[in-house]
């Protein structure tokens, strides 16, 4: 009997121990990886290299002396400020429409959730021709704008409107899967015992939901940092003042003057891989603090 | 958390601050919205310009550069785009600055030659050693040679090149249009493929290696035995050609708002003084001084050329009788 006992045990270990899809012949299995290293290379880590490979083509020298000079200053300084309004902005809403679609039910609730979604489903390109056709001369403020003096379209502001919009699901994207999976009964349990609403936030809400936004916070910059078709629409390409750093690799690219041109590509290649490295840090982070 | 949005915030606080600052102390300024390929040519000018001003008046001004497909930096200055001059290589796209109110119709009487301080012309280039002998446009219209032409519709050089072949058969014809339209109707035929736009057309021809001949501005060919070899290609000049002018103004209701009127003026005088005539040359635009285009008579080929308004009348008529939707140009050109 008990040598039976045993004997299913055993068999069950292995069953554990070699699943099926494991024991498929050899070279299926290198084929399989091999074909996704091979894709993975082709299509991620060759571009990737190729953008650094041209950068440097002409020596360190050449490489620096694309940083030095006024117009790529002013666009990266363009990129940072851009970023530095629309994430924050990004996050108060992000925050704000995830809380009251995760945590309260009220009318409206699904056309919310539709509208947050709205900016990933246009085309970029009509993210920005939207800026023009309210702002722009012809557009519905345009006099009005005009009239007083402020400008929108082509200027500072009209770049920072349409990150914000392409940027905009990010963070609410993110938060509201993790708070809806962690349900309301931490707040319920906060207020019985006499937390304010304000309270509850702060204290329950939003360190619960810490990891999930900080993840939201990095792709948003991510995007708002590279961020060209609904930027190139609204910005009018003043060289110096309205270029943002893709839109001036663009530029530098059309004029042949390729090593400039990749400098400031690897540039920001190296702001997308920092930002990598960072969501990266947080998921495993955010690993740890679930598994305690 | 708190720690993260109050350096955030600070960050915020210190970068508007960096690019509102010179935006309040600012010195005198122009914006020059221009067309894609002029790059090089305002980027000799500009500097050249704030010295000579600098010079007379004692202030120092910052001129900037606006770049990009013609049509789209118009459509961006009638949106809004606050341009003090707009400098193109066609009347056509300055016409609809006009026709949006933001200059008078009489805009190219403004200055002097139609305000066009500078003048280009549509030539051909083709392959190293001319295989299929290629010399004038007759030559085009040969069964068997594949022409590359930019889309009319779309590219201005395309809308020179139809043109210039317009008014050859005009011209040759004795002024009888039934047979100015059968001549391009024609060379039409032997367009295998039509690009969007003149640098496009250029690929095709240079990189893709499509057609025997490729149609494209006089400043645009040197280029281009620059950048792909004077060994693959060649040049061609036909016995006739047509005149394209670079038209220049300054935006009547951006200059008044702004106040640089008097500014955008001078920026637009300077163009045709010996200095910048003298920078066309160097960027392949055919510089107005009869003496320097002698001087330089090696690179500006003389050809006898005609004008728009003798073939067709005006711009605005050409765009009207050949490229508008169901105009003459659409008659002739059969999709494949």
């Amino acid at each position: 009997m008990a040598s039976v006992a045993t004997s299913l045990h055993s068999r069950r270990e292995t069953a554990y121990a070699a699943p099926r899809a494991t024991q498929d012949p050899v070279w299926v299995r290198w084929l399989l990886t091999g074909v996704a290293l091979a894709f993975l290379g082709l299509f991620l880590l060759l571009p990737l290299a190729a953008v650094f490979a041209e950068a440097l083509r002409k020596g360190l020298g050449a490489y620096f002396a694309s940083f030095n000079d006024p117009d790529a200053f002013s666009a990266i300084k363009l990129t940072l400020t851009a970023a530095a309004i629309s994430v924050p902005a990004n996050l108060v809403f992000g925050v704000a429409a995830s809380w009251a679609i995760a945590k309260f039910s009220f009318r409206g609730k699904s056309l919310l959730i539709t509208l947050i979604d709205l900016p990933f489903a246009v085309s970029p390109v009509i993210s920005g021709l939207i800026y023009v056709l309210v702002f722009g001369a012809q557009g519905w403020f345009g006099p009005w704008l005009s009239d007083h003096d402020i400008k929108i379209i082509f200027a500072v502001p009209g770049i920072v409107l349409a990150t914000i919009f392409v940027t905009f699901p990010f963070v609410a994207r993110e938060l509201i899967p993790l708070m809806q999976a962690q349900g309301t009964d931490e707040e319920y349990a906060a207020i019985s015992l006499g937390a304010s609403g304000w309270q509850t936030f702060w204290r329950v809400t939003l360190p619960n939901a810490k990891w999930g936004l900080f993840y939201g916070v990095i792709l948003c910059n991510a995007r708002a940092m590279g961020e060209f078709g609904a930027v190139s629409v609204v910005s009018g390409h003043i060289r110096g003042e309205t270029n943002t750093m893709p839109l001036h690799i663009e530029i530098l690219y059309n004029e042949y003057n390729f090593v400039a041109a990749f400098a400031v590509a690897s540039l920001l290649a190296v702001l997308a891989l920092v930002t990598l490295v960072l969501k990266s840090l947080v998921e495993w982070k955010h690993h740890q603090t679930n598994a305690e | 958390m708190k720690l993260l949005k109050s350096s955030s915030l600070a960050l915020l606080v210190s970068l508007s601050a960096t690019w509102l600052a010179p935006a309040v102390s600012q010195a005198a300024s122009l914006l020059n919205v221009s067309y894609d390929v002029a790059r090089e040519f305002y980027k000799d000018v500009n500097p050249a310009f704030a010295q000579d001003w600098k010079t007379r008046t004692g202030e120092t001004v910052t001129i900037q550069q606006s770049h990009g497909g013609s049509s789209k930096q118009v459509r961006s200055v009638i949106d809004g785009l606050a341009a003090d001059v707009v400098t193109m290589n066609q009347a056509l796209d300055i016409d609809a600055l006009a026709n949006a109110g933001l200059i008078p119709a009489d805009w190219s009487s403004r200055l002097p030659e139609h305000s066009a301080p500078t003048t280009s012309t549509i030539l051909f280039i083709v392959r190293k050693g001319n295989p299929k002998g290629i010399k004038d446009w007759d030559d085009l219209v040969r069964s068997g040679v594949s022409v590359v032409i930019p889309n009319p519709k779309t590219a201005g050089n395309g809308r020179y090149s139809y043109l210039a072949a317009w008014g050859y058969a005009l011209k040759k014809n004795g002024g009888d249009q039934g047979k100015a339209r059968e001549f391009v109707q024609k060379l039409f035929a032997n367009v295998p493929v039509l690009d969007t736009g003149g640098r496009g057309a250029t690929t095709t021809f240079a990189q893709r290696a499509i057609g025997d001949v490729l149609l494209t501005f006089e400043s645009e060919v040197t280029l281009m035995l620059r950048e792909f070899g004077s060994d693959n290609l060649e040049v061609v000049v036909p016995s006739v050609s047509i005149l394209a002018e670079n038209p220049v103004v300054w935006v009547d209701k951006v200059v008044k708002r702004k106040g640089t009127e008097k500014l955008a003026k001078a920026y637009l005088e300077f163009l045709y003084t010996p200095a910048v005539q003298e920078i066309a040359v160097k960027h392949h635009l055919r510089p107005r001084d009869p003496a320097l285009l002698a001087k330089h008579s090696d690179e500006f080929k003389p050809i006898p050329m005609f004008t728009i308004e003798e073939i067709a009348g005006s711009w605005s008529e050409a765009q009207k009788v050949h490229f508008s939707d169901g105009g003459l140009f659409d008659q002739i050109y059969e999709r494949k």
